[in-house]
């Protein structure tokens, strides 16, 4: 079989276009930069009764052509996904239209989430907004993507991502495959003749597995602790301080592996931090519903109830991996990369929440609540926390990107799950060797890597926007 | 003003000592020695051997001894068998009475490097030294980039120039260095495919650098940077530009040019200063996966290859550098801060 060209049979009609649209834009920008510098580039008129009047210039002219370009790109993006879909015979897709027809459960997903958000933006508060801002829907776009692939993996995956098939090592994107199963390396076989492609799809799956609730428990640690750190303040403070500041001032990497090898791990030690920093999400909620429902036992007895028995029933399985159910597991590798992962972004979050208390506490509502007689910690967690979402969810989102950026880093130097996992930084790790000579097996993960974190940055910058509009 | 620099430095000293207590427990695990043990006596040893060996070089001992000794506060411990001395002090050729009493930190011996076979103080001298020639090159390429690219896009927010290099500056800190690195190392230097402008390992820079071996590193370390730095800059560029005294500026008739250079450059710059110093801490991070993908051997390196193969001493060594560089660069922050900012007092 003819090994896959990129683009198939619309190859010799989308190649040139998509050279001279990518040319043309490139050109625009530059164009409209370098022209709003020019005084009087902005088109203006006199009109006969002496008024003024704008009236399209140079400048609006290169604006209006990056805005067309830019659609003309997206259109030519589209026509090849929806050829790759609509083509019946592989041979004819090109690489890029048969990675799109595989990814068909993403696209299906991603278009119905959006056709539902934009049809009911307005009952659907601050996530509504979000698709007012185009920043903030490139950003959702791109994390969703990652989201569904995440999710459909088994779905997309067009090989099994450990196994090898011989004759496929360091293969070019597109080689035919003699075997039976799907006829092609869409992306190329990585150095030990895995599919590059499968790889990182799965690998899309081992990162946000891990990614947002470690962060999500580096938030609750953080609250936990920032609250009261910044609403008491005293020894308190200073001590919880110094100790957040002494996490801080350890390189990450040291810290990385100085808890992930094999001899400390033995000795229990990340077993022990992962006992103590899962439980704060119980004690979060216990509180949570404590302060709150105080005068209503009943109500109260029940929340802290039901959240004592999940929350006891997760905590032996994940952290001490003694589910009485056997259903909930951990597998002990991947517990420590979380731990450490927790470990080193609560410290931060800690000090974001601190400062925020610190504002928060000296406006009126809090006083009003503490004149009502409120206790501490229904004023911290009822009154503060609710107006310190804002930044919170901002620094939520930019938070999950550097948690990829960590577990990428931790996989670089070889101690992230485990070295065969398709993680998208153990497979740069070992596709660097080879770098020069076979650059695909390491640049597609980075490739992927890069767009999941930028979509979270774009996220959280159009949720800024949009919060700071009220 | 030294009542604050007292306390810093107060703090600083408890910090390093926390947490070279904390690097020195978690090095020295029993477990860790053995495998130690095993890889300095034979592969093949027995348990007996391993027990001897332990013994021998003082590790049997209790671990707050060993870090007062570490420290140099306890006289150091020194043995003789079959001839031969063993002991943390203990060089080739010393005889038992040139063995010096005490030899910690506090004496300024760091110890011995067993993996690079060297003395730990001459290793970070030489990795410093390089890794210093690195992050030279690193500031005076992202600084003025990141200024650059601040200034002009926080000069007229929301404008076309903002959105341009906003957009640059959101991308280049949504990648990191391993990811930078790899694709820059792909386009610029593969022999497959791509330009083959540059080299692809510094290990040539060590000793020369030129344009052609060192680019590639500096520029992946500096562009991670360089996105973070221009959005703080942007930040508070947009921050002044709304202010009274510029809208003063603007209406008594000042050209836009000298308005931004005059009047707002001065102002913008107070925390693009403090955001630059506390980028040290994550540059460091940046250099020691640089050095390791670009296989530089400055002390990035030096601290993978410490703490791949648990070399005690220069680790222990590489953690208390690295927690002064973190440390100094904040207190640097913050005095610099109240110097440049005649609004901030210090009580």
């Amino acid at each position: 079989m003819e090994p896959l060209t990129w683009t198939g049979v619309l190859g010799p009609v989308v190649v040139p276009l998509m050279a001279a649209l990518a040319v043309a834009l490139g050109i625009a920008v530059v164009a409209q930069v370098v022209l709003s510098f020019v005084p009087g580039a902005r088109g203006r008129t006199e009109y006969r009764d002496g008024t003024l009047a704008l009236v399209r210039g140079p400048v609006d002219w290169a604006a209006l052509a990056v805005r067309f370009l830019i659609l003309a790109l997206v259109a030519v993006v589209l026509l090849v996904i929806v050829a790759g879909i609509v083509l019946p015979d592989v041979a004819d897709k090109g690489i890029l239209g048969a990675m799109a027809a595989r990814l068909w459960p993403v696209w299906l997903a991603l278009v119905v989430m959006f056709a539902v958000s934009i049809r009911y933006q307005r009952r659907l508060g601050l996530y509504g907004r979000l698709f007012s801002s185009t920043v903030g829907m490139v950003g959702l776009a791109l994390v969703m993507f990652w989201v569904f692939t995440a999710v459909f993996a088994p779905l997309i995956a067009t090989h099994d991502p450990l196994s090898a098939v011989s004759g496929m090592k360091n293969v070019v994107p597109g080689t035919p495959l003699t075997r039976e199963g799907y006829p092609y390396y869409l992306l190329g076989g990585d150095n030990l003749a895995r599919d590059v492609f499968s790889r990182v799809v799965l690998g899309a799956a081992e990162v946000l597995k891990i990614a947002p609730f470690a962060t999500l428990f580096a938030f609750m640690v953080g609250i936990v602790l920032g609250l009261p750190a910044g609403y008491f303040g005293g020894w308190l403070d200073t001590v919880l301080s110094f100790l957040a500041n002494l996490v801080l001032a350890f390189p990450v990497i040291l810290l990385f592996y100085l808890l992930v090898t094999p001899e400390i791990v033995e000795t229990g030690i990340p077993r022990m931090m992962a006992a103590v920093l899962f439980l704060f999400p119980i004690l979060f909620l216990v509180v949570l519903w404590n302060s709150r429902y105080r005068f209503e036992p009943a109500r109260n007895r029940q929340r802290i109830g039901i959240t004592l028995v999940v929350g006891l029933w997760l905590y032996a399985g994940i952290a001490w991996d003694r589910d009485p159910l056997g259903l909930v597991s951990m597998p002990a590798n991947v517990l420590v990369v979380f731990v450490s992962v927790v470990f080193v972004n609560a410290p931060t979050v800690f000090r974001i929440v601190r400062g925020l208390t610190l504002d928060i506490r000296t406006r009126d509502y809090v006083q009003a609540a503490q004149t009502r007689g409120e206790g501490p910690w229904y004023v911290m967690l009822w009154e503060i926390l609710p107006n310190a979402r804002g930044p919170l969810i901002v620094d939520f989102c930019l938070r999950i990107g550097y948690t990829t950026i960590l577990l990428g880093t931790l996989g670089f130097f070889g101690l992230g799950v485990s070295p065969e996992s398709p993680d998208w930084g153990s497979t740069i790790n070992e596709g660097r060797r080879l770098l020069s000579i076979y650059p695909h097996a390491a640049v597609v993960p980075a490739a992927a890597l890069m767009s999941l974190v930028l979509g979270l940055n774009l996220l959280a910058d159009g949720l800024r926007e949009e919060s700071l509009r009220d | 003003m030294l009542k604050f620099l007292a306390r810093r430095l107060g703090a600083l000293i408890l910090t390093a000592f926390a947490m070279t207590v904390v690097v020195f427990a978690l090095t020295n695990i029993e477990a860790s020695l053995r495998k130690l043990a095993v890889s300095e006596v034979s592969s093949r040893a027995t348990p007996e051997e391993v027990e001897r060996w332990m013994e021998r070089s003082g590790f049997t001992r209790p671990i707050p001894v060993r870090y007062a000794e570490w420290l140099g506060v306890a006289p150091a411990y020194v043995t003789e068998s079959d001839g031969r001395l063993y002991g943390r002090c203990v060089r080739q050729g010393m005889t038992l009475a040139d063995v010096p009493r005490y030899c910690g930190v506090l004496q300024g011996d760091f110890g011995y490097s067993k993996v690079l076979r060297d003395e730990v103080s001459a290793v970070i001298g030489r990795s410093l030294a390089l890794t210093g020639k690195l992050m030279f090159w690193v500031m005076l390429l992202m600084v003025p980039a990141a200024l650059i690219v601040g200034v002009l896009s926080g000069m007229r927010e929301g404008s076309k120039l903002d959105r341009t290099l906003s957009t640059f500056s959101i991308a280049t800190t949504a990648t990191p260095e391993y990811v930078s690195g790899v694709v820059l190392i792909a386009v610029f230097a593969s022999t497959a495919v791509g330009l083959r402008w540059f080299s692809g390992t510094a290990t040539g820079a060590m000793e020369d650098a030129t344009f052609e071996n060192f680019f590639l590193p500096v520029l992946t370390i500096a562009l991670y940077g360089v996105g973070y730095i221009a959005r703080m800059t942007r930040a508070s560029m947009t921050e002044v530009m709304t202010a009274q005294y510029i809208r003063t500026a603007r209406l008594k008739g000042v050209s836009f040019p000298n308005i931004v250079m005059k009047h707002a450059l001065r102002n913008a710059l107070i925390a693009p200063f403090t955001v630059i110093m506390l980028q040290f801490p994550w540059l460091l991070n940046g250099v020691v996966i640089v050095e390791t993908l670009f296989n530089y051997k400055g002390f990035g390196w030096t601290l993978v290859q410490a703490a791949g193969n648990n070399d005690i001493d220069l680790l222990l060594a590489c953690s208390v550098v690295a927690v002064v560089v973190v440390l100094v660069t904040q207190l640097i922050s913050d005095v610099g801060y109240v110097f440049l900012n005649p609004r901030i007092r210090v009580s």
